[in-house]
């Protein structure tokens, strides 16, 4: 089962090396030890690569962020800190390490202390499927998105801990807020890549990238070029966005209301991986969506094929992290009604829909029919539950029910 | 259709992102301690006494009245009372501060001791960049630190300064004149009982201080 990184590429070329430098890389390194260590030595050395590279990315995340939320807002951002503020993170990390670790009197210190390591921990775990490259996959397994959402189901124990644990009415109020979110919309986030999993007939990450992997006239079979697959995609991201806990869905930690939400007795360090396991599950989750509709390692172009596989997939996910960037400088956050009920009205309806468009573009065929019928279907239920359903009295605005 | 005001969003935060790096004029912030931008004539934020002259200690206008220690809303200012007098602009004899203290972490800029001062002795300094390592002796201004030239003032407030500077000298050519008044009477007094010369002189010094009031 923990298959790792396994090599079957012949080595023929630059081409081949560039692809897989990282494998060779730990292949080579692997090969200097007694034989009875080697597979525990090659888990280790990839769990390591993990480790250093995911908070690499969220550092430039974060800069990303601070710095793209400033361009929207025409400001120029961080710029003190190294060229163009890019030692920033380092700086904040810096900050953060060095402030007091301040735990409430009455909380519950063991449950406060684990919520964060738990965050952090069940975050990294569901990066381990993910295919980064052609033959990088840390752990291939057959059910490799099942244990995804199982360990993304697990950062909500994490939320309710902080909150719980915390005896601080934001902080619970926060882990309330955020438990009913990502609870609804781990539903639509589900049933979006079911569709995915019905038409490649596997739930190996894998599999999935290698069924998208194809070209015709030189352009990819990525799952998002089929009118179910941006269906798909279009609900998968709303809900990764909610499941994240990102603007415009930032209820939980809405700091109009709640100051920081689950999180608001936390400090210094514990903040800070509070943090970095956010950026991280943004990380997995753009990396999930990669995966399963963006062709994952696959370049967009039959003749770009020569471009080593894990550029293209960290450009991938680095690009799905502008586009949340770009959505938080933009939409302001939602209401707790108006999010339930887009999440049950309208994402669920529409994802369900959507399984049944993709059996119906399984059963009928190759051919342009079912590329007219698809679309036609989908669209209509779209402007019909978008404009019907949507614009009822349920989403505009809010009636008092109290005595005047 | 529903998401079409998001993507109307979308559209208009781009603009700004992309047009963020082609115009340089949407960029108004101003990178402070390379780039500085001359502040405003009306810029004030903490208290300073004015000077008159070279000496700082001799030209001192505050005459120890206390009436901005009395009207300070924090209470920052602290004055001690000379015992001796010594000669203020008009060449009268006037008490000064023999200390004359402001806690600058404590004052909350409202100009209530400047619009209170009879004597124009306190007005509003535009100097900002005051931090200290020493947050309670570096942050307690005494007399020497506060007092600055009249020239500091015209650099920094030049409209009212030239406003102040005019009724002051007014109010000195008044004086003047006054005191001339009172000389020649007292002369002519002691010389004789009328003399027409000193009488005349009268009407033609008053209408001279009136001219350069405001």
């Amino acid at each position: 089962m923990i298959a790792t990184f396994v090599t079957q590429a012949p080595m023929t070329g630059m081409t081949e090396t560039a692809d897989q430098i990282f494998v060779l890389l730990k292949h080579w390194v692997v090969g200097y030890l007694p034989v009875g260590l080697q597979g525990i030595a090659s888990v280790l050395i990839s769990v390591v690569a993990i480790i250093a590279v995911f908070p690499t990315l969220f550092a430039l995340a974060v800069w990303m962020e601070r710095k793209g939320l400033a361009r929207i807002q025409n400001r120029r951002g961080p710029n003190r800190v190294g060229p163009f503020g890019l030692l920033q993170p380092i700086a904040d990390g810096i900050k953060s390490l060095t402030k007091e670790d301040i735990v409430p009197l009455s909380a519950d210190a063991v449950v406060h202390f684990m919520a964060p390591v738990v965050l952090v921990v069940v975050v990294f775990m569901g990066i381990a499927v993910l295919p980064m490259g052609r033959n990088m996959t840390l752990v291939s397994m057959d059910a490799g998105l099942l244990f995804f959402f199982a360990m993304g189901a697990s950062t909500e124990l994490s939320v309710f801990m902080a909150g719980w644990s915390s005896r601080n009415k934001y902080s619970l109020l926060g882990a309330m807020r955020g438990v009913a979110q990502m609870i609804s919309y781990e539903v639509p986030l589900l049933m979006s890549s079911v569709a995915v999993v019905m038409i490649t007939g596997s739930l190996s990450l894998d599999k999935i990238v290698e069924a998208q992997n194809k070209y015709t006239w030189g352009l990819p079979h990525w799952n998002i070029f089929t009118p179910w697959g941006l269906a798909a995609f279009v609900m998968y991201a709303v809900a990764a966005t909610a499941e994240t806990n990102r603007s415009p869905f930032d209820l939980p930690e809405g700091e109009s209301e709640l100051v920081a939400g689950y999180f608001t007795e936390y400090s210094g360090f514990k903040f800070a991986l509070f943090f970095l396991g956010e950026y991280v599950g943004m990380l997995s989750i753009s990396g999930l969506g990669t995966t399963l509709f963006l062709g994952g390692w696959s370049a967009p172009f039959a003749f770009l094929g020569w471009v080593p596989s894990w550029i293209w997939f960290f450009g991938k996910v680095m690009l799905s992290i502008a586009v949340f960037i770009w959505v938080r400088g933009t939409l302001p956050r939602l209401r707790q009604d108006q999010l339930m009920n887009f999440a049950w009205k309208f994402v669920l309806p529409f994802t369900l829909l959507d399984l049944m468009v993709a059996a119906a573009w399984r059963f009928m065929g190759d051919g342009w029919v079912r590329w007219v019928v698809c679309s036609a279907v989908l669209l209509g239920a779209y402007a019909l539950m978008g404009g019907v359903g949507m614009r009822g009295e349920h989403f505009g605005r809010r009636k008092y029910r109290y005595a005047e | 259709m529903l998401g079409e005001g998001i993507l109307k969003g979308l559209a208009e935060t781009g603009k700004n992102f992309l047009g963020s790096f082609v115009s340089a004029d949407r960029l108004t912030t101003v990178q402070y301690p390379e780039e500085r931008i001359a502040p405003i004539e009306a810029t004030r934020d903490f208290p300073f006494l004015v000077y008159d002259g070279g000496d700082w200690e001799a030209g001192l206008r505050c005459v120890a009245c206390q009436i901005c220690e009395k009207e300070c809303p924090p209470k920052c200012i602290y004055i001690v009372k000379s015992v001796d007098k010594k000669p203020d602009y008009v060449g009268k004899p006037q008490f000064y501060p023999s200390r004359f203290d402001i806690d600058i972490s404590v004052c909350m800029s409202c100009q209530i001791c400047v619009e209170v001062c009879p004597f124009e002795a306190i007005k509003m300094d535009t100097e900002f960049e005051l931090s200290t390592t020493d947050r309670f002796g570096g942050l307690l201004y005494d007399r020497k630190e506060l007092a600055k030239s009249n020239e500091h003032y015209h650099k920094i407030h030049p409209t009212e300064a030239t406003e102040v500077d005019a009724r002051l000298a007014g109010e000195k050519a008044k004086a003047d004149a006054k005191a001339k008044v009172a000389a020649t009477a007292a002369a002519a007094k002691v010389a004789a009982p009328v003399k027409p010369a000193a009488a005349a002189a009268i009407p033609e010094a008053k209408p001279a201080g009136e001219e350069t009031r405001p």
